[in-house]
């Protein structure tokens, strides 16, 4: 008969009415500004730069290498390389980039910039606050704004920056070896270049 | 107790008192014109707030409904919000499309509010509380809902746009074909009263039998009347689910879609006030109009009983809008057809045969058995016929 589904359908919408008000359960909204969800780990948003230590100038790890810039899909970083070097948070003299500027208004969040960056300086952040009422100068952000440290970093991606950071440890890890290595076998060619160049000047037979 | 008495029908005409003590200070001259004035302006007031209070409502118990909140940050429990509307519609820019005909485009919106809110003339609101007591009242108040239509073809026409044209086009289809049920289902009460007068035909309604009052809605023709003139309303005021004009998945906004800012919320107002309008319609017609439902309950103000009756109907249109989902056109277009039309016709007959057979169990029995037969064999019939089958398209070919 006509009107049977359109009575269950109703007890069904009044169900939900009444239910509203007597279980909270019912209700998934979550009233946003009083209330946050926990951030998801795997969420993400727009790219953030990762410093080391405590001075976000001194650790940036972005060397300016501009891959970022030439990947980004529409074309929203913007990087100016430094003329002069800068050590870095090992204490080794790079680049650095004396301009780095996202719009977000542009981003489109694909997170290309996070794979190809070699240096694991750039990273997806999951700050979602980033209403403005300039919406020029209020979503183009700076390198100042885009710094985070990498403590932030472990927070909101703990997984992944665990990772991130044994893969960097390791690297070091390895160049300083390397370092060594290379040290100690220039200091063993020194050492043998004196003993060879010492050598001819004292058998010298003319 | 007469005392009592006394206060409660002074509480009923309160303002119909207070109207009249301010004329008195008026020119004898003036007073017909001043006090059609005063009504009107009543009237707007009244029914504009009620149209506030109703989105209010409606985006509240739409949300409970789907289990959120609503509306809640405007005002304690988002009650302010509708002035929060009023303010940004008021603030928005009035875009008219260029190829527009920029004086119909405008014409539109004030047609309709002007049409929707001449309804309320003949709709008795209270104890001797209506604009003017037409001997045609019922006539006139079609009449002046048909104008509707209009409006909504001059909008849908003026803004130049494939969805105002395909949303007029379908408002009209649907408008003129649920009018002829609408108009159907009310001739019961008009055959039964033997009067068009809005006013006659509620003070008929007014009487009681022990505590029971006499409304239409309790006889077999006049409960199959009343439904079928409430599924016509609703069809004729494009309230979900017959909401097709303005099908937002297909058409955008329908015949609205070039309306902007404070015209667009005139055509919501509009919309709103011939759906309050109708309802009052069938509240005069069926549910007794400003009478109290027990005989008991009579010292509550006759206005009371009437804004009750209208929230309680305007909750069912919000409950069923939370319910149920759009029509198709061909539905809709057979519903009206083919169950409707039917139905109302053989409720004429119905209130004929009522009023002929003798009072009694017999007559109840008759009617109801020829009100719920007709019913299922119908709703029958639409059921079988859905067929379905790989839709071909005959131009693709
Ligand atoms: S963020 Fe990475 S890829 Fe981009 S310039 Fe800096 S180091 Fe290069
Ligand atoms: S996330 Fe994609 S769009 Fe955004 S800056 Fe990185 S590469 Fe560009």
């Amino acid at each position: 008969m006509v009107g049977e589904g359109i009575l269950k359908g109703m007890a069904e919408t009044a169900r939900n009415f009444f239910g509203s008000f007597v279980s909270k359960d019912r209700l998934t909204t979550v009233q946003y500004p009083e209330e946050r969800e926990l951030q998801i780990e795997a969420a993400r948003d727009f790219p953030f730069l990762v410093y080391d230590g405590a001075d976000w100038q001194q650790g940036m790890r972005c060397v300016a290498c501009q891959i970022c810039e030439k990947e980004c899909p529409p074309k929203c970083i913007f990087i100016e390389k430094s003329k002069d070097k800068k050590p870095d948070a090992n204490g080794k003299p790079q680049f650095y980039p004396a301009v780095f500027n996202i719009d977000i208004s542009v981003c489109m969040s694909c997170q290309i910039c996070v794979e190809v960056c070699p240096f694991d300086a750039i990273k997806m952040n999951v700050d979602y606050n980033l209403s403005t009422d300039d919406r020029f100068a209020g979503l183009l952000l700076n390198k100042q704004r885009l710094s985070k440290s990498n403590d932030y970093y472990r927070k909101i991606h703990p997984t992944e920056a665990t990772a991130v950071d044994a893969r960097l440890a390791e690297e070091r890890a390895r160049q300083k070896a390397k370092a060594k290595s290379a040290a100690e076998a220039k200091a063993a060619a020194e050492a043998r270049l004196t003993t060879t160049a010492v050598q001819p000047a004292s058998g010298e037979p003319r | 107790m007469t005392h009592l008495a006394q206060l409660a029908q002074e509480l009923d005409q309160i303002f119909v008192l207070a109207a009249h003590w301010l004329l008195s200070y008026l020119p004898a001259a003036l007073q017909p014109l001043c006090s059609a004035i005063l009504s009107v302006a009543a009237i707007i007031i009244v029914f504009a707030t009620l149209f506030a209070l109703t989105t209010w409502l409606e985006r509240k118990g739409l949300g409970r409904m789907q289990n959120r909140y609503g509306p809640n940050r405007v005002g304690p429990f988002g009650m302010l919000q509708p002035i929060a509307d009023g303010v940004k519609s008021l603030t928005k820019e009035d875009i008219v499309p260029i190829t527009a005909d920029h004086a119909v485009h405008f014409l539109a919106p004030v047609l309709l509010v002007t049409a929707s809110f001449m309804d309320y003339a003949v709709l008795p609101i209270g104890r001797n509380m209506v604009l003017v007591n037409l001997n045609a009242g019922v006539l006139f108040f079609f009449a002046i809902g048909s104008m509707m239509e209009l409006a909504v073809f001059m909008a849908g026409w003026s803004s130049r746009s494939k969805y105002t044209l395909l949303g007029a086009m379908r408002a009209i289809a649907q408008m003129i074909s649920y009018e002829v049920p609408l108009v159907l289902a009310s001739i019961v009460v008009i055959m039964q009263a033997g009067s068009l007068s809005t006013v006659s035909i509620v003070n008929m309604q007014a009487t009681y039998s022990g505590i029971w009052p006499h409304w239409f809605v309790f006889t077999p023709w006049g409960f199959a009347g009343f439904v079928l003139f409430m599924v016509a309303a609703t069809a004729e005021s494009n309230r979900s689910p017959f909401d097709l004009p303005e099908g937002e998945s297909e058409i955008i906004a329908g015949y609205y879609t070039e309306y902007s800012g404070f015209k667009f919320a005139l055509f919501f107002l509009g919309e709103y006030i011939g759906m309050f309008a109708t309802s009052g319609m069938a509240i005069t017609l069926f549910l007794g109009g400003w009478s109290a439902p027990f005989s008991f309950l009579t010292w509550v103000p006759s206005y009371v009983w009437f804004f009750a009756k209208l929230l309680a109907i305007i909750s069912v249109f919000i409950w069923i809008r939370g319910t149920l989902p759009r029509l198709r056109m061909d539905q809709l277009m057979n519903l009206a057809w083919e169950f409707m039309l039917p139905m109302t016709l053989l409720n004429l007959l119905t209130a004929g045969i009522w009023h002929f057979m003798p009072a009694g169990s017999s007559r109840w029995l008759v009617c109801s058995t020829m009100v719920v037969v007709p019913c299922i064999l119908l709703s029958r019939g639409l059921k079988h016929r859905k067929k379905f089958q790989v839709r071909t398209y005959h131009y693709s070919e």
